[in-house]
């Protein structure tokens, strides 16, 4: 078997797919594991190029709009920790590059609630999907929290008046004596460190969920007897195998 | 669309929880074009309202800026931090144990769960402390060893006496002038921290930290807080807890909208007046939070989306086309079987 192309000195990938499929190596964790993947979530389906009729309507837009705008944030917010918490104070560049990230965070925030509500009308847990719309909801409650540590990480007035009012509700749960808002270095970690890793683990969660269960179809029609031919309804998990 | 394959767990069709299998067409869907134009357009609409608004930056207060501004109501609250009856002296947990202004719930008072981490002695903290730090103030730390050796009741009749005087007091030629009277050594403390904050002395002292670098901010924060200017800053910019609070920001920015519920509950009568209010809020907020999260397991709240019937209007396309279809059921079929991926996956 030959492993290396004497042509290009790389893998022949012909050679790397045999040696992959070996029955021998098939109890091996890590055979184990990219069997199960590629089962669970094949190339057609990790991205499809086609989807079913129904998705059809601008609702379904926010939902990578929030994506995008996410990156939008995450690009910005990288921006002010290259220069550090008091560029921005101190710079006219840094102030844009702010404004950048504050807007973003908004049409973030926009986006995600517009997807949020569209979801919620759409009944988007049925049919095994209620996973998907847990990771949902965690990762909004996430993005407040990292929202709200952002406003907490300002070194301004509205830092100081959104930590001093935010305190009483944090202590009346006792998570104030571990988690203290008026300590501006701990809440830029949470902002800057914490936050975005946990945002962005449960929101590519979401996203693999999304993709795993399909976009979730409509309820059936008036008259129309969602057991279709037989007339004996029946539930079912995923629609279709992309 | 239908869903007659049986499957190994068949089970009663439940229209809020179960979803039929698409049997229909599919339509080219191409998802990272979607995905680059969605980016370009958020780009040039974030870039576009950060030419446009900005973002605000208001400068922060502190001990030197507010004592500068108002040093009477500087004194007064350095006063009351002096005997231990400011905001954050009878707050209790996480601060100390002179009260629970967080707030409970009947017998449960979670705020009391883990006790003081971030302990706050205001007297020693705020004022008796960082006087004993002032080089060459003889007269000062005089004032202080008085004050720290009187009883507590010789300590609270005199502080007692000088918040009732402070009220009418002056600030001239740099002086604080109080009213005559039995104050002891409390007139000239108040005297000196306010000089100290005047100064700027203050705020470094404040700091929570023993290391040269410092981060904790909390000591200085919560002493501003205690006095009224701070709170008169954020009236004037709207966001006292009665004007929907924290969730504004200074100027006319949106701020934190999606806090709108949160904040929400403080404007209800009942529970914004009520000296549980805090903890009242939160509970409602984690019961409705959990109420969301766990939506698709509830009968009856998993209804609503098919009650309202908005979900017609996101697919009204596709009703369409199955309307046109019942009423021209010989004709070409608009809902089609097509390609290799309409194949149902049983459950």
């Amino acid at each position: 078997m030959t492993i290396v192309d004497p042509k290009t000195e790389r893998p022949d990938q012909a050679d790397l797919d045999k040696a992959a499929d070996r029955p021998e190596d098939a109890d091996q964790w890590t055979a184990k594991i990219r069997t199960a993947a590629v089962d669970a979530l094949p190339p057609q389906k990790l991205l499809p190029d086609r989807q079913p009729a129904y998705v059809a309507s601008w609702i379904y837009v926010f939902g990578v709009a929030t994506v995008a705008a996410l990156i939008v944030v995450i690009g910005t917010g990288l921006v002010l920790a290259v220069f550090g918490p008091n560029w921005w104070h101190v710079s006219p560049t840094g102030l844009f590059v702010n404004s950048l990230h504050l807007w973003s965070v908004e049409v973030f925030m926009f986006s995600m609630v517009i997807h949020l509500w569209g979801k919620f009308f759409m009944a988007a847990w049925r049919g095994k999907r209620k996973a998907t719309w847990i990771t949902g909801v965690v990762s909004f409650l996430v993005t407040v929290g990292a929202a709200f540590t952002g406003y907490l990480s300002q070194q301004n007035f509205d830092s100081q008046w959104i930590s001093t009012q935010a305190k009483d509700g944090i202590n009346s749960t006792g998570a104030g004596a571990i988690f203290n808002v008026t300590n501006f270095g701990q809440m830029i970690m949470w902002h800057i460190v914490l936050l975005p890793l946990c945002i962005v683990v449960i929101v590519g969660i979401h996203v693999l969920m999304v993709r795993l269960r399909g976009v979730v179809t409509p309820f059936p029609a008036k008259g129309e007897s969602p057991g279709g031919d037989s007339g004996t309804p029946v539930a079912t998990g995923a629609e279709v195998r992309a | 669309m239908s869903a007659d394959v049986p499957t190994r767990t068949a089970r009663r069709f439940k229209v809020d929880r179960d979803a039929v299998a698409w049997k229909g067409r599919y339509e080219p869907y191409d998802l990272a074009k979607e995905f680059l134009i969605a980016f370009v357009v958020v780009c040039i609409l974030v870039g576009g309202l950060a030419v446009i608004f900005g973002s605000p930056d208001d400068t922060p207060v502190t001990l030197k800026s507010w004592s500068t501004a108002d040093a009477v109501g500087f004194a007064s609250t350095t006063a009351t931090e002096l005997d231990g009856t400011s905001g954050t002296g009878t707050y209790g947990p996480p601060y100390n144990l002179n009260g629970t202004t967080a707030g409970k719930l009947g017998p449960i008072n979670p705020a009391t769960w883990l006790g003081v981490h971030h302990p706050i002695d205001t007297a020693n903290d705020y004022v008796l402390g960082p006087l004993s730090t002032l080089p060459n103030q003889p007269a000062v730390q005089a004032a202080v060893g008085e004050y720290k050796s009187a009883t507590a009741d010789q300590q609270a009749t005199w502080t007692t006496a000088y918040e009732k005087a402070v009220a009418d007091a002056k600030f001239t030629n740099g002086k604080l002038i109080v009213p005559a009277g039995d104050y002891g050594p409390v007139a000239a403390i108040v005297a000196a921290e306010t000089a100290m904050a005047r100064s700027g002395a203050l705020d470094g002292a404040l700091l929570s930290s023993r290391q040269f670098y410092g981060t904790d901010y909390t000591k200085p924060l919560l002493f501003i807080a205690d006095g009224d200017y701070f709170a008169s800053l954020g009236a004037a910019q709207h966001l006292s807890g009665d004007q929907w609070g924290m969730m504004n920001e200074t100027g006319s920015y949106p701020g934190q909208a999606w806090l709108w519920l949160y904040t929400l509950w403080y404007q209800v009568g009942p529970i914004g007046s009520s000296d549980n209010a805090d903890i009242m809020v939160f509970s409602i907020m984690i019961i409705l939070t959990a109420l969301l999260a766990l939506l698709p397991f509830i009968p009856g709240l998993r209804s609503i989306p098919r009650w309202t019937r908005l979900y017609r209007l996101i697919w009204r396309q596709h009703y369409r086309e199955v309307e046109q279809e019942a009423g021209n059921p010989s004709g070409s079929p608009p809902l089609r079987t097509t390609g290799d991926a309409t194949v149902p996956v049983p459950a």
